[in-house]
């Protein structure tokens, strides 16, 4: 019998070092071990008291529902608990997770907004929340509407000392632009993506236009092309209560949703001819560029290969 | 064995699967496809993913001439799948080389038929030609196609359809993806041809085809007698599959996009691609003809509202004309030719010696005079023949449902060309009839009378009224990037008496433009074939990036900024002030 290689399971170093998303830790119950996949692999995780987390690959001495701590032979992985997530790494994290500085500013409502499963793969997500050319046809009515749907040039660089990508002075038409908008106007905004499967963006908060709202997107890759996307809002909002905001948040996205399973192929190809890019794309073109850069191998389908 | 099965036509749809405006999913051999029946009833049968990001073309929309897709809202024509429209960059035409990819159609026996690379004709049963035939339900079946035929060999039917009642059956014929079967029972015969459907290789479609059609209540007894019989089949032979060995499922390879080769590559530049018949010429209004031409090879490449074509007549002249109809419609280019009172001979060649049938050279669109679909409205201003590029805009405005008007100045209702798509376009058109130069500038101050945002014209006419209408525009702040002009012809008077040097910062050569040359004859001289196409600085094709150097500018093409940043000429007239050029070829 031969033995094949599970496609499924992520063997590429640039992933597997880096901090992956859990779940929110909002929704940890305490003293029950819980298992979910990630790249992948069966990832077991438990909160012993509050505020303390283990987690570990799943092994039958610890089984799912019960209290059972792992061993002390048991090898356990890497935790971080910060912007309400609880991360792992499956490989040996090079440092630590990328900063969020709005994040702990005091006036700030820090939401989880929403997990979604979608099925696709993490960098199709990742480049379909740095788009805006679909604001009109796939957000009627709130992100874009026809015909206001011209994407004017725009700035993308990869800042050398921390190598994420930026795309800035991006400006698009917006009905409603957040909950608490009004009406329509031409929105600003930043994106930054510090990590292959996690990327964050600034609009200026119709309540201050002096500061930003930052929405992040947190992709966990269950497997290749598979997902559970969490959505984070750091907001400068007094008055919406948070099922408010999270349900305009949550019905984006589910707008979203049956776009991105409809991408065939379901991989992100990285050969610039593998796809049409234009120049409202030139987000999606540098980060596909920076993802072979960075020699990330899933989720993708690498350059010089076809999709057979 | 996949190997033939590419070469074969297969039935991937019924056509009752495909009313109008609707997209069908289907799949064959792996691929996916996006079905879909245009308005002229042509179907399309496509790669089912957008060319842009690889979302699926049949969660989009058809408005039966172009099919648009809901990520971004690209659309493609009907039949050339030709992309005609990038929403995110509403001024620019899309590049020609954007092209869904194809697969030919038939329809025979209430099926739609297509294949990957198939060869012939689709099959001829000679039980259901010029016969009532009637389409049983399909069956879908997790079974590899030969399996299926296999079992469909020994399928027996009633021909009354009373399941007790079944009938004596014989096999008429079998190949690798159908059967026919006969059944004989009292005399009367029944003949059913099943047709099976490699979806994938491990799922496969039966389509069966009645060679009669029993009417009323034995109608629907046949019907579900073959429905229930089909079903039981359907359930032994996926048990049967599930033992079978489990196949890889089948790979189509998605083709990579075409690069888009530097100008420098690009062939010289008047190029004749095209060879067109002339279907219809008519006399459309007082000295204008109308001219349908038709491929009489490939079929013809989609063309953009805007759009114009080089016609090389038989005697040796080259023209350019506007394309009158929309995108979509159908696999010809229409257009509409005024005799000109002082013709060099190219409208009088098209009037006087041209006829229907004649067969024609022309290029491949182009399409200087891009219509943006993202204005709030659009106002259409035509000038006599200078309509011709502004009905295939409105007619395009009008299938997208968007907001428009079309002002039309001409000499009396006999001048007025196309009146059929006039009359289709109803309340948008407004007519000036007969006006004076200074009624005509009076019009247009009225109709330029305030700048408004997301407001875009276009004017196509004479020169003394795009000139009319460039100083009202401008004196009423109209921002020179609302209006857009198309020019007949060069107005200004050309100067080529200057002599300077050109460098070429990609090519690393440096020429020298003598006067009584143009830079582009230069650069033809030395090898290097820019595209053209009026070649008197009206239409923008042999545009080119200025690097360094003052342009002298003489062309109609660019409007007064940008001339004024000087980062582009038309290589065909324009010429240097400074005594170096350096561009970006």
């Amino acid at each position: 019998m031969k033995l094949l290689a599970n496609p499924e399971v992520c063997t590429n170093a640039a992933i597997l070092d880096l901090w992956h998303p859990l779940v929110p830790t909002s929704e940890i119950q305490v003293g029950v071990v819980r298992e979910l996949s990630l790249l992948g692999q069966a990832v077991s995780y438990l909160s012993t008291s509050p505020d303390i987390y283990r987690a570990w690959r799943t092994d039958p001495a610890t089984p799912v529902g019960t209290a059972s701590e792992p061993s002390s032979v048991t090898e356990g992985l890497p935790i971080l608990d910060r912007y309400g997530y609880l991360w792992t790494s499956l490989g040996v994290p090079n440092g630590d997770l990328f900063d969020i500085p709005e994040y702990d500013e005091p006036d700030r409502r820090n939401i989880h907004a929403a997990t979604i499963g979608v099925h696709c793969s993490a960098p199709r997500a990742i480049e379909n929340f740095l788009d805006m050319g679909h604001f009109p046809y796939v957000h009627t009515g709130v992100l874009g509407i026809e015909p206001h749907t011209e994407v004017v040039d725009y700035d993308v660089q990869i800042d050398a000392d921390s190598n994420e990508l930026w795309a800035t002075q991006c400006l698009f038409f917006q009905p409603m632009a957040a909950a608490t908008s009004t009406a329509g106007e031409m929105v600003g905004y930043t994106y930054r993506v510090p990590h292959p499967y996690c990327s964050l963006l600034y609009k200026t908060s119709p309540l201050d236009e002096s500061r930003m709202d930052v929405i992040g997107l947190f992709v966990r890759s269950v497997g290749p092309d598979r997902i559970e996307a969490h959505m984070i809002l750091s907001l400068i909002d007094d008055s919406n209560t948070d099922s408010f905001i999270r349900r305009f948040q949550q019905s984006i996205f589910a707008q979203d949703k049956p776009i991105l399973e409809n991408q065939n192929p379901k991989l992100l190809p990285l050969d610039p001819r593998a796809e049409t890019p234009i120049r409202s794309d030139r987000s999606a073109i540098a980060y596909r560029r920076w993802l072979s850069d960075l020699g990330v191998t899933y989720g993708v389908i690498p350059e010089g290969r076809s999709n057979d | 064995m996949t190997e033939s099965l590419m070469n074969l036509w297969h039935p991937i749809a019924s056509a009752e699967d495909l009313p109008y405006r609707h997209i069908f999913q289907g799949q064959l051999l792996g691929r996916e496809l996006a079905v879909w029946r245009a308005d002229d009833d042509f179907v399309n049968v496509w790669e089912n993913r957008c060319l842009h990001r690889g979302t699926r073309l049949s969660i989009g929309r058809s408005d039966g001439l172009e099919l648009r897709c809901q990520y971004h809202g690209w659309r493609y024509a009907n039949r050339s799948a030709g992309c005609t429209y990038i929403p995110a960059h509403p001024a620019d035409a899309p590049a020609r080389t954007i092209c869904n990819r194809t697969f030919p159609s038939v329809e025979r026996y209430g099926l739609i038929w297509s294949g990957e690379e198939p060869t012939g004709e689709p099959p001829e049963i000679a039980a259901l030609e010029n016969a009532e035939t009637l389409l049983l339900r399909n069956i879908a079946v997790n079974a590899p196609l030969n399996l299926v035929l296999g079992h469909l060999a020994n399928y027996r039917f009633s021909i009354t359809g009373d399941p007790d009642n079944l009938a004596t059956t014989s096999m008429d014929y079998q190949d690798g993806c159908s059967l026919s079967l006969t059944a004989t029972c009292d005399g009367k015969k029944s003949t059913v041809v099943f047709f099976v459907q490699p979806v994938d290789s491990n799922r496969s479609v039966i389509r069966g085809v009645l060679s009669n059609s029993p009417e009323g209540a034995e109608r629907l007894l046949t019907l579900r007698h073959h429905s229930a019989e089909l079903s039981r089949l359907r359930d032994i032979v996926e048990l049967e599959a599930l033992d079978g060995p489990s196949l890889e499922p089948m790979v189509a390879t998605i083709e990579q996009v075409p690069i888009a080769l530097p100008e420098i590559t690009t062939p010289s530049g008047r190029k004749a691609a095209l060879r067109v018949q002339v279907l219809r010429k008519w006399a459309t209004a007082e000295g204008v003809v109308g001219l349908e031409l038709e491929s009489i090879g490939e079929p013809l490449p989609t063309h953009q509202p805007g759009a114009h074509i080089d016609v090389h007549l038989p005697n040796g002249l080259v023209r350019q004309y506007s394309l009158t109809n929309a995108p979509g419609e159908g696999s010809l280019y229409r257009l509409g030719v005024k005799l000109e009172a002082d013709s060099r001979g190219g409208s009088a060649c098209l009037h006087e010696t041209v006829k229907e049938g004649d067969v024609l050279a022309i290029s491949e669109p182009r399409n200087n005079f891009p219509l943006r679909r993202d204005a709030v409205k659009t106002i259409l201003i035509a000038g006599g023949i200078g309509v011709t590029p502004l009905l295939s805009m409105a007619q395009t405005l009008r299938n997208n449902k968007l907001d428009y008007e079309l002002h039309y100045f001409a000499q009396t209702d006999g001048h007025l060309a196309f009146p059929e798509v006039l009359n289709e376009l109803g309340e948008a058109v407004v007519l000036h009839l007969g006006l004076s130069p200074d009624e005509t500038s009076q019009a247009l101050t009225a109709l330029l009378a305030g700048p408004q945002p997301a407001m875009h014209i276009y004017v196509c006419g004479p020169g003394p009224m795009l000139e009319a209408t460039r100083r009202i525009a401008s004196e009423a702040d109209w921002p020179d990037e609302a209006i857009h002009f198309e020019y007949f012809k060069n107005t200004i008077e050309v100067d080529s008496s200057s002599s300077f040097e050109v460098s070429l910062a990609r090519s690393a050569l440096t020429l020298e433009v003598p006067s009584g040359k143009t830079i582009l004859e230069v650069l033809r001289d030395n090898g290097i074939a820019l595209m053209s196409s009026c070649e008197q600085g009206a239409c923008g094709t042999c545009e080119v990036t200025v690097i360094e150097g003052e342009p002298e500018h003489q062309d109609v093409y660019l409007n007064d900024s940008e001339k004024l940043a000087g980062q582009r000429i038309m290589t065909c007239v324009s010429r240097a002030k400074s005594p170096r050029l350096v561009l970006d070829i």
